[in-house]
């Protein structure tokens, strides 16, 4: 795997609204290097609009982003997504979703094949390599879809609620594998969720927004190591009360209001 | 105390692979028995037999060769000449917004008109000979591929391209790896349709002034009040007809296994 990422990200006043509607308001934050930040907030908070911008797939009505740190010379895409739905194409085959994304690249054809193989096996997919993505259960589409974000050797992981899709015993097993892969390749990432639980496991820095238009309510330091981090631990149970009380009225209010997108 | 009665029975239709083949060979039979009890007059409609036999007698002649091989030389570049030009425009269409807003009203106005009522136009402009037939084709064939294609294009989701857009592919590559492929399922099904919109106008613009040609033969038998022909013609045709439907289902399989 990649050594750690030295790619820290910086937020400066960001805000944006979708025409009469705003969705984030003056975002000030730091994305630290080789840590794994996470957004949490209540529905419609602008969690996924933020990250938009972070990849540069959205252009912010004020403020901006900035990248600094030096990229490593085998990364291919620095600030590379995992979605929510995938997003795979379902004419190639798993090894060809993978391949998509290093064909137009200066690797040559033994070195796509090369990383096309270790990705398929870091994720538990070489099996299924030549299969279509619609013989593939939900956890192992979005195991592909982290296999395809990894094999451009990110600076950042931009996750979009990767596990919302899925039900809640695939969510468990993939959290497990996510937070090992994250922990081992120590890849600048960005996670967001409206799941609490996925918030501490993952996190170091959770990043609280407020409901819409969002903004930083709190962010919350977890400083233990990824690896080690049980479900039942009573700190992060702790923390995940924590959360859960600075966005349960929001969230209330998120519910009740009315689609004015 | 009594069973619980099932109610869910029904409205599943099953597949019964025979059944189809039955019926046709059932029906032929029926017509044939008709004509040979004199139940069907053979001077309006003729039996099974008599068109298997004007049939081999074409066959043998090479008359049906002729024929057919004229009207085919025909489908191929009609059907190609309008295929390329409506994949070209759809794709113009569906990718560049000015084009499209330009193009659907063309589009729009012009796809409504019967194709077979500018023959006479087509003539008057590329002569009698094959030119007006091939483009009488073509026009037939590039609205509806312009229209799928377009509606392939426009059903690429978003979130594929989107994808593509964040892993820093070249709008090429996105065209090339994404879009076409997205787009395939619907101009194959566009080619379903122009399939047979070909057929439909290659036999009507044989009519109006070919030599050669299936609609040409079925049309001179049908004046010589030569039912045998006219209805081997007609046979001829819908071979034709389920030999392109089978080309296309074959294509379909092929390159759209992966639904």
């Amino acid at each position: 795997m990649t050594a750690r990422s030295a790619v820290t990200l910086s937020v400066e006043a960001v805000s944006h609204a979708y025409p009469s509607l705003p969705v984030l308001d003056g975002i000030t934050l730091t994305i630290p290097a080789g840590q794994v930040t996470v957004l949490v907030g209540p529905s419609g908070c602008g969690k996924s609009t933020l990250l938009a911008i972070l990849g540069g797939m959205l252009h912010p009505s004020a403020g901006q982003v900035r990248m600094a740190g030096p990229v490593a010379a085998e990364c291919l895409n620095p600030l590379t997504y995992v979605f929510q739905d995938f997003a795979l194409l379902p004419w190639r085959s798993v090894a060809g979703n993978i391949s998509l994304v290093l064909e137009g690249s200066r690797l040559s054809r033994a070195a796509r094949q090369a990383r096309i193989a270790e990705v398929l096996a870091l994720t538990g997919l070489a099996p299924f390599a030549a299969a279509w993505p619609k013989q593939l259960s939900g956890g192992m589409r979005q195991r592909l879809g982290i296999a395809r974000a990894l094999a451009v050797r990110p600076a950042v992981l931009l996750m979009d609620e990767p596990l919302s899709a899925l039900d809640a015993q695939t969510r468990a097993l993939l959290l497990e594998e996510f937070s090992d892969l994250i922990a081992r390749s120590g890849v600048t990432t960005v996670y967001v969720t409206h799941t609490l639980s996925e918030a501490v496991r993952l996190g170091q820095q959770i990043v609280v927004l407020s409901r819409r238009p969002g903004r930083i309510r709190e962010i919350v330091r977890l400083d233990r190591p990824l690896t080690g981090r049980r479900a039942a631990d009573p700190d992060l149970l702790a923390t995940e009360a924590h959360l859960w009380d600075l966005i349960r009225a929001d969230a209330a209010d998120a519910d009740r209001e009315l689609d004015h997108a | 105390m009594h069973k619980i009665p099932f109610r869910a029975g029904g409205f599943a239709p099953q597949p019964l692979p025979l059944v189809g083949a039955l019926t046709l060979i059932g029906l032929l039979l029926l017509w044939q028995a008709g004509a040979s009890l004199g139940w069907i007059s053979t001077r309006f409609l003729s039996d099974p037999l008599a068109i298997l036999r004007a049939l081999w007698i074409l066959l043998v002649s090479g008359e049906l060769w002729s024929h057919l091989s004229a009207s085919l030389v025909r489908l191929a570049w009609g059907w190609l000449a309008g295929t390329m030009a409506g994949l070209a425009v759809g794709l113009l269409l569906g990718l560049f917004s000015l084009a499209r807003a330009a193009g659907m009203a063309v589009v729009s106005a012009l796809f409504p008109v019967p194709k077979i009522a500018l023959v006479p136009l087509f003539i008057i402009w590329f002569g009698i000979g094959e030119g007006s037939k091939v483009i009488t084709l073509a026009f037939g064939v590039f609205f509806p591929t312009v229209i799928n294609v377009l509606a392939g294009v426009d059903g690429v989701p978003r979130n594929l391209i989107r994808m593509a857009q964040s892993f820093g592919l070249s709008r090429w590559a996105i065209l090339l790896k994404i879009i076409l492929p997205g787009a395939l399922p619907s101009v194959l099904a566009g080619f379903r349709i122009t399939s047979s919109t070909a057929i439909i106008l290659l036999v009507a613009a044989e009519m109006i002034g070919a030599e050669h040609g299936i609609g040409a033969f079925v049309l001179s038998a049908g004046n010589l009040y030569d039912t045998d022909n006219l209805l081997a013609g007609i046979a001829v045709l819908s071979v034709l007809g389920l030999a392109v439907a089978w080309i296309i289902g074959w294509l379909e399989r092929k390159l759209l296994a992966w639904r």
